[in-house]
């Protein structure tokens, strides 16, 4: 089975998602991404979906349980690159995807998590 | 609103559904649809994703099933794709209550049936206790 890799940027996990998933590999990256938070002792994660042409409910409901995962880990995550057909057919499908931080493009994901290569991210300040 | 009459099926493609990556293989092979139709864009994305949320249905609730993938003609000439996917599993005893978004009787958010119809210009669900599901849609091109 393919996997998704998840890069580490200071103190943020970047990830692509660069196949169409089945619900196994969405599920496997829900869950490395989960293990990895706290492994990496990460305070932000970073989602690109700018290749994903489709996100169906199963997709976006493992989108959320990342995102709620995170969060209980005192993670950040914030979701860039939707496409604007995308969007459109979410939210007539229904899922509104409330809870969940998102960003035009990786560059604002990046300021709104304050990531940084050195690991010298503002979040890490209040430590 | 009536169905409309299909004049002509152009192409007919049929498709297993047993397992999670034949839900991947519809998303692609109705992909290839749209486009060869010359759907926009946006209309794509929809009928991709309302082909996925049904596919899975019948994987995941209707113990897998067939899927008919057709590119269909109407007497005003207009194309259009319509999908049908059809399981043997339980049924649906309570359709109404089925197509209520929330409603689920599995682990999922309940948003399949209702997002599929919402994302298709035409929806026809057929099903009863023990008689299998058959959902067809219809998309025609904008």
């Amino acid at each position: 089975m393919d996997r998704i890799p998840i890069l580490k940027m200071g103190e943020c996990l970047l990830v692509s998602i660069q196949v169409d998933m089945d619900d196994d590999l969405a599920l496997a990256l829900r869950d490395s991404l989960t293990s990895r938070i706290v492994q990496d002792k990460a305070r932000g994660v970073l989602i690109d979906i700018s290749s994903l042409d489709i996100v169906d409910s199963f997709i976006g409901r493992m989108l959320a349980n990342i995102a709620a995962m995170a969060k209980i880990l005192d993670a950040q995550t914030v979701l860039v690159g939707m496409r604007p057909s995308v969007a459109m057919t979410l939210v007539e499908l229904g899922l509104s995807l409330p809870g969940i931080q998102t960003a035009l493009n990786v560059d604002r994901g990046l300021k709104l998590l304050h990531c940084s290569p050195q690991g010298e991210s503002s979040a890490a300040k209040h430590h | 609103m009536p169905p409309s009459i299909i004049s002509e099926t152009v192409k007919n493609q049929a498709v297993k559904l047993n397992a999670a990556s034949d839900v991947v293989m519809i998303r692609q092979a109705v992909r290839a649809l749209a486009v060869e139709i010359g759907m926009n864009l946006v209309d794509q994305t929809k009928i991709i994703t309302a082909a996925s949320e049904l596919a899975r249905n019948a994987v995941i609730h209707g113990g897998g099933g067939d899927a008919t993938l057709e590119i269909v003609r109407d007497a005003a000439n207009r194309l259009g794709l319509r999908l049908s996917f059809e399981d043997r599993g339980p049924g649906i005893a309570d359709i109404q209550r089925a197509m209520t978004d929330g409603y689920t009787t599995g682990t999922g958010l309940g948003l399949g049936l209702g997002g599929a119809r919402r994302l298709s210009s035409e929806f026809h669900i057929q099903s009863a206790p023990e008689q299998g599901t058959k959902v067809t849609i219809l998309k025609w091109k904008g």
